[in-house]
């Protein structure tokens, strides 16, 4: 594909009148999980599978965590036949780490076809992690058939409504969003009425300097709504937390890393645990990506990185990934 | 006897379908499915394929999977006329359409992917 082939698709997957200024975006998929490290109130996103090049010093700060995603437990087709193996080469990964981050996130799909043995089977590999702490949000495959009971049964101790809930951590402040329910024909992600109302009201009372953590699975921008890679309302979301100086988007579902800058708000996707999925437009869909074996569960292979320095000085914050 | 009779039956169909696809003309096919009242959808790469079909009243229409992911056939009508279980690959869902009408639907994981069956 050509460099104006390119040009175009971030263009037209950014029709959302958003302002473009400060756009940073990487490409790169086969990454295994996210150490995300929060320094001086900004955060920073590392992908494990070169968490080699990054030095110690870059590694402390007031806390640090680690994102998973998509581990689709069950998948057995030929783009990755052992999700169970890479979940476990993920958690050697974090194990390895020499700052020790304090917990996890994982950013939904933990299971394929949302049966019992499949969440069973990941909470099994989970349980050797050193972070105990495992803070979840569904993905649309983890909530098939029952409509979420299960997944709020297993994991939503606590958790509002369809499982949205927000916890605070050395003075950051994090929200786990439910995008994967009530699904519209021909729609995108859907936070919905009753969430966005929540949200409103669970920031409301917080200092303007808090630092904000938003994970949840589907992005909360505008990937690419063609293949549903986006969430109809995430506008009003952001719009309750504009008055934040520091905020960063988490999310998983689109199988591929992804930065992107807007403003106060910093936009990550993670990879997959499990299988990669083509970047957006490269494919007829965003069926799993088939590749080697031996490229699947080594070092993630950057396929396409496009950065673009932006005036907002949080432009930067994951310029040691490109 | 009834084996014969039906070996017999796939064979004709089988040389329909050759003709069919041989001279494109589709059509063959798609008259010598309804005459069983039968009717397939295919989902493949994210799509459903016809996205659009027209069957005749009473005809059961077979849904599917060929994608590695999962995929489900759910209206978008209130009652859920149609609402499969989440059809892995190779599983198929199939509907007897006994009313006349437009019977819009989507996939519930997928909501980009939408189809419709004309009953009249």
């Amino acid at each position: 594909m050509s460099e104006k082939k390119k040009d175009e698709l971030l263009h037209d997957h950014n029709r959302d009148g958003v302002d473009r200024r400060g756009f940073l975006k990487c490409m790169a998929w086969a990454g295994t999980g996210a150490f995300c490290v929060m320094k001086g109130g900004v955060l920073n996103s590392y992908s494990l599978s070169r968490i080699s090049e990054i030095s110690t010093a870059d590694m402390m700060g007031e806390l640090s965590f680690v994102q998973i995603s998509d581990s689709h437990m069950g998948f057995n087709k030929p783009a990755n036949p052992d999700v169970a193996g890479t979940l476990k080469a993920a958690v050697d990964k974090i194990n390895g780490l020499t700052a020790a981050p304090e917990f996890m996130l994982h950013t939904g799909d933990i299971s394929h076809l949302s049966k019992p043995e499949e969440f069973d089977t990941v909470d099994q590999i989970l349980k050797s992690a050193r972070p105990k702490d495992v803070f979840y949000v569904p993905g649309e495959h983890d909530v098939l058939n029952d409509d979420g009971k299960q997944f709020l049964e297993r994991y939503g101790k606590g958790s509002k409504g369809g499982g949205w809930y927000s916890f605070d951590k050395k003075g950051v402040h994090f929200v786990g969003l439910v995008n994967v329910m009530n699904l519209k024909a021909g729609g995108l992600g859907t936070l919905g009425h009753e969430q966005l109302e929540w949200l409103e009201d669970d920031v409301k009372h917080l200092k303007h300097s808090t630092p904000i953590v938003v994970f949840a699975h589907i992005p909360l921008w505008s990937v690419y709504p063609e293949w549903g890679w986006g969430t109809e309302d995430s506008a009003q979301a952001l719009a309750y937390l504009k008055k934040f100086g520091s905020v960063t988007v988490l999310n998983g579902h689109i199988h591929q890393t992804m930065q992107k800058v807007e403003g106060n708000v910093t936009f990550h996707t993670a990879a997959s645990t499990a299988f990669p999925q083509p970047a957006p437009g490269k494919a007829d869909s965003p069926g799993p990506m088939k590749v080697p074996a031996e490229q699947l569960k080594s070092v993630l292979v950057i396929t396409d990185v496009n950065y673009v320095q932006g005036q907002h000085a949080l432009a930067v914050v994951d310029s040691t990934l490109a | 006897m009834r084996r014969s009779v039906s070996i017999a039956g796939l064979a004709a169909a089988l040389v329909l379908g050759a003709l069919g696809f041989g001279t494109g003309q589709k059509s063959h096919v798609a008259s010598a499915q309804e005459k069983m009242s039968m009717m397939e959808v295919k989902i493949d790469n994210f799509t459903f394929g016809p996205a659009t079909l027209t069957v005749p009243l009473g005809t059961t229409v077979t849904w599917i999977n060929k994608d590695d992911i999962p995929h489900t056939v759910v209206s978008t009508d209130d009652s859920k006329t149609l609402k499969s279980k989440v059809l892995d690959t190779d599983e198929k869902f199939s509907f007897t359409f006994s009313k006349a009408g437009t019977y819009p639907y989507f996939c519930s994981i997928h909501p980009k992917m939408i189809g419709k069956v004309i009953v009249q």
